[in-house]
């Protein structure tokens, strides 16, 4: 069932990663949902409009209503009359450390979700399977925390300066020593915010006459850089290889639009795995076009360094290549670091180049001091460096929590999607009542999870988003699973038909670009 | 206890189309709105097959019975 790609063996591993196709029944039900919530949308608005219900959401002023509608866009319709209605699964305050358990402030709404208001109760140890803890270092005592608290008291908690200026400490030059380490590249730099690492170094890397081939579902802050940097975008579907190599033929033929001239650099941008998909990218295929085309690779492994590979080096180790086919290998400390930032690590002197023109070092203020620690901390626990193999342990127990929280999950019969590795596991949900559903059922049951609806998400397919993390023990996920039996059975969420669709590895035509195969 | 596991079974069918037609995410009045609407369609649909679902089933037997037995009917005419 699951399809073993031997490309040329280019592959040491299985790569199973399948996406069942959504059942007929429940795609028409879905839309069903919707049409009644935008009648009764349009009904609510008209009501709005017409004085008949007091209009709690922003509208323009009595001066502006000739000016430009603000409002109006498909957007802000679903935003008034659709997320309101569900707005409590969201947005929910928490009162304790994110680690495996969370402690969540309890709130209700007497007017539909338009306000709310606190009961003063604190609900304590719900099992938190929304937090990227990946490998459970999101503590507030240990190691990493005590480093942090010496490393505060010495050298403050404020910068108040930027890298190039005067904020560039010696814990920032040993952190990047130790993150060059780590990656296996030759050097690296750190920066404050991982979303600003993307969005601030893409366009220092490629400008106007170079091109950029995109993944489908690429994180904002990928397309934020790429956007930022005026080079010409292009976009292949999702982790699928032969529409890359289609645009890389095409890029390398024809050239730029109207000049014809060569294409100065060709940059790929992936992620290592996405986070709401949970697919993991093909990254050998990736590598081989990339030689054979001799174009850039710009692997951003936010979710997946500290997560994948056997001593959580990330998804290069995961498939055994060398880390120097990588040209620019980006991440971020936020998730199995349980700091923040993110980085970027290559050959020196690209680095060196990054140092001296990137944006976030000229103008962002660099990494706080006890967060560099945490990260040198966790960093260290992680290689064993530190002498205990309390590292190796996380990143196994690790790799074995998501081996058996998927197998468990697909048993039941819920609609999974992903590769088997990832840690990141979304459960399809599609109608929208169930969205609003599923994630205060969890709730009463003691159970946190993030619930993804329309705009991170295409319109049906909306998901509940369970991360898994190291932190948390077989009994916590027996507990977690037995509940999700229960609201499944509740809900009716269980609509696999146990028809794995099959990758198909056959060759690329005009006429077909699903990989799926009725 | 049959009748407790049937009512049980009922509102668990109740709580589907709540949540199926998304009015498990509506204010009472809505949920007043669309179940009366609903409600009245689906009379208005049940009246009318009432009034004119027997009418034409006995007109279509009458038809194919026409297009039949036709030779039936004449032969009684004759002999008449």
């Amino acid at each position: 069932i699951n399809h073993i790609v031997h490309n040329g063996g280019l592959y040491k591993r299985p790569f199973n990663e399948a996406f069942e196709e959504t059942p007929m029944l429940v795609a028409v039900l879905t839309y069903v949902g919707y049409g009644v919530l935008t009648l009764f949308g349009y009904l609510r608005d008209f009501m709005r409009q017409w004085k008949i219900e007091k209009c709690q959401n922003a509208t323009e002023r009595e001066e502006q209503k000739d000016f430009v509608p603000l409002y109006q866009d498909f957007e802000n319709f679903y935003n008034r009359n659709l997320y309101m209605r569900i707005r409590d699964s969201w947005n929910r305050p928490i009162c304790s450390v994110p680690g495996a358990k969370v402690d969540m402030m309890e709130r209700v709404s007497h007017d539909y979700n338009w306000t709310f208001t606190y009961t003063g109760r604190v609900i304590k140890d719900i099992i938190n399977m929304g937090s990227y803890n990946y490998l459970g270092f999101a503590q507030n005592a240990g190691t990493c925390q005590e480093a942090a608290d010496k490393v505060l008291s010495q050298y403050g908690a404020g910068v108040c300066s930027t890298r190039q200026e005067m904020g560039n400490l010696d814990k920032h030059e040993e952190l990047e020593k130790l993150v060059a380490r780590f990656l296996g590249v030759e050097s690296a730099m750190a920066y404050g915010m991982g979303f600003a690492t993307n969005s601030m170094n893409i366009p220092a890397l490629v400008g106007k006459g170079c091109l950029i081939l995109s993944d489908e579902l690429n994180h904002a802050s990928l397309v934020l850089g790429a956007r930022l940097s005026g080079a010409t975008i292009r976009i292949f579907k999702h982790n699928n290889m032969q529409s890359l190599e289609k645009l890389l033929k095409d890029a390398i033929v024809h050239g730029q639009p109207r000049t014809r001239r060569p294409w100065k650099k060709i940059l790929i941008l992936v992620e290592g795995i996405y986070s709401m998909e949970g697919s993991i990218v093909r990254l050998p295929e990736v590598i081989a076009l990339k030689k054979k085309y001799k174009s850039y690779l710009y692997l951003d492994e936010a979710h997946s360094i500290g997560a994948l590979g056997p001593s959580g080096r990330g998804v290069v180790e995961y498939f055994g290549l060398s880390p120097e086919d990588v040209d620019v290998m980006m991440g971020t400390f936020t998730k199995s670091f349980g700091a923040a930032g993110g980085y970027i690590g290559g050959k020196k002197e690209l680095i060196d180049y990054l140092r001296t023109s990137s944006h976030s070092a000229v103008y962002a203020t660099s990494l706080s001091p006890p967060v560099v620690e945490q990260i040198i901390t966790s960093m260290k626990c992680i290689m064993g460096e530190d002498g205990t193999t309390v590292g190796k342990a996380r990143v196994q127990q690790l790799a074995e929590n998501t081996r058996y929280f998927r197998r468990r999950l697909k048993e039941m019969g819920f609609i999974i999607y992903g590769n088997e590795d990832s840690p990141v596991v979304p459960l399809m949900l599609y109608m929208p009542a169930k969205i609003g559903a599923f994630g205060r059922e969890m709730l009463k049951r003691n159970i946190g999870v993030v619930v993804v609806g329309f705009p991170a998400t295409p319109i049906v397919e909306s998901r509940a988003r369970f991360c898994l993390s190291a932190a948390h023990t077989k009994e916590m996920l027996d507990t977690a699973l037995k509940e999700i039996n229960e609201v499944g059975d509740l809900l009716q969420l269980k609509y696999s038909r146990h028809r794995l669709v099959p990758l198909l590895d056959r060759p690329f035509d005009e006429t077909t670009y699903e990989e799926t195969e009725d | 206890m049959d009748v407790k596991s049937m009512k049980n079974y009922l509102y668990w069918l109740y709580c589907q189309f709540e949540l199926i037609t998304c009015s498990y995410l509506m204010e009472p009045w809505e949920k007043l709105l669309f179940y009366t609407f609903n409600i009245a369609m689906l009379v208005t649909v049940l009246y009318a097959a009432y009034i004119f679902v027997p009418g034409h089933i006995s007109m279509a037997f009458q038809f194919f019975f026409h297009l039949f037995g036709n030779q039936h009917e004449n032969t009684v005419s004759i002999v008449k």
